[in-house]
């Protein structure tokens, strides 16, 4: 195993749309075990996309169990062809990036998201996520998709607090009707 | 660090900008922004000559543009960024004193403002103020709630902000 390098911005191959893991065999594990030692090699990296290091298939890492503020978590995951299937609700919140070194930016997430992805040996797995979750896997798909979290910076004086509101009386709105 | 405000128009930014870059300085972090009618500027620039030079050369364009120019020398330097682990927002009917108070309940939690933006919503009947502070600080959230709850006309959220590095 080997620790892999990051790219890092500018590099034009952070925005290449990477493809379909079609075979599940030892050598995507072996990648996969790459890198999950350079996502651990990483400081406070909660997550890591293939691409980041130069690898072109639909593979994701993301483990935020050892938050120093625990949040909720479906532990350690490998998510291979990760698919967001459901969105709801957004959220603001800052983003810092391994491809983007001593930069951090607000960037609206959806709040709940269902994702079907596969396992390393190839099974389907559904999950339900929120929050800080929900938007370590929406930061991480991404980078599938050639996009980093610079494309969807909002102003730092972007401020939410009337929507949510508004957010949160309609979803309760919703209960009320589906009583 | 220099520094221009004055009655905003369009194309402050892009002609002095232009001078700064034709005269061979460098611009770093930067701050532009409206402020009541007014666009203010406040930008890191470096280069090989003296602040005079570059109040030489700066001083045309700024005259053209009705904006007040200072500039002063700092020993600052780029990738210094200091991270926020909290959020406050402040919300009220406007009234003297709302920042005085609420950054002074901050200052005496060791709370380190790294950006502060205040507006003025509502009517001219009805002024609201609204204020976002990030900062950061080694008191827990409880009190810095509690020490801000002492103000009782204006809403205060305090909010962690935990960032994602992925």
């Amino acid at each position: 195993m080997a620790i892999r390098e990051i790219l890092k911005i500018p590099d034009e191959r952070l925005k290449r749309v990477s493809e379909a893991v079609e075979v599940f065999d030892n050598t995507l594990r072996a990648f996969i075990d790459e890198l999950e030692e350079t996502r651990l090699a990483s400081p406070g990296a909660i997550g890591i996309a293939a691409p980041q290091v130069g690898h072109f298939q639909r593979i994701i890492i993301v483990d935020v169990s050892n938050m120093r503020k625990p949040v909720e978590n479906h532990g350690h995951m490998i998510l291979v062809n990760p698919e967001i299937t459901h969105w709801d609700g957004f959220e603001l919140g800052r983003e810092g990036c391994l491809s983007v070194p001593d930069y951090t930016g607000n960037v609206i997430r959806a709040e709940d998201i269902h994702l079907t992805a596969q396992d390393q040996w190839g099974e389907t797995h559904e999950y339900e996520m929120t929050c800080f979750e929900a938007r370590a896997i929406q930061h991480e798909v991404d980078h599938l998709d050639g996009i980093t979290f610079l494309d969807r910076l909002v102003s730092r004086r972007t401020d939410l607090f009337q929507r949510k509101v508004y957010q949160k009386k309609s979803k309760k709105t919703e209960k009320i009707k589906s009583k | 660090m220099l520094t221009l405000v004055g009655s905003d128009q369009p194309g402050i930014v892009a002609q002095i900008t232009h001078v700064v870059y034709h005269q061979g300085w460098a611009l770093g972090e930067t701050s532009m922004l409206r402020l009541g009618g007014n666009f203010t500027i406040m930008m890191m620039v470096a280069g090989a000559e003296s602040n005079e030079a570059l109040e030489k050369v700066m001083q045309p364009v700024a005259y053209r543009l009705h904006l007040h120019l200072h500039i002063d020398e700092i020993s600052g330097g780029l990738h210094q960024h200091a991270l926020p682990n909290y959020q406050v927002r402040v919300m009220g009917s406007d009234r003297v004193g709302i920042v005085a108070q609420v950054t002074g309940i901050l200052a005496e939690a060791d709370f380190n403002i790294l950006e502060l933006t205040s507006d003025v919503a509502g009517s001219a009947d009805e002024p609201v103020y609204i204020m976002t502070i990030q900062g950061h600080s080694v008191s827990e959230l409880e009190s810095i709630e509690k020490a801000l709850s002492t103000l009782d006309d204006v809403d205060v959220s305090v909010k962690p902000i935990e960032i994602l590095f992925g």
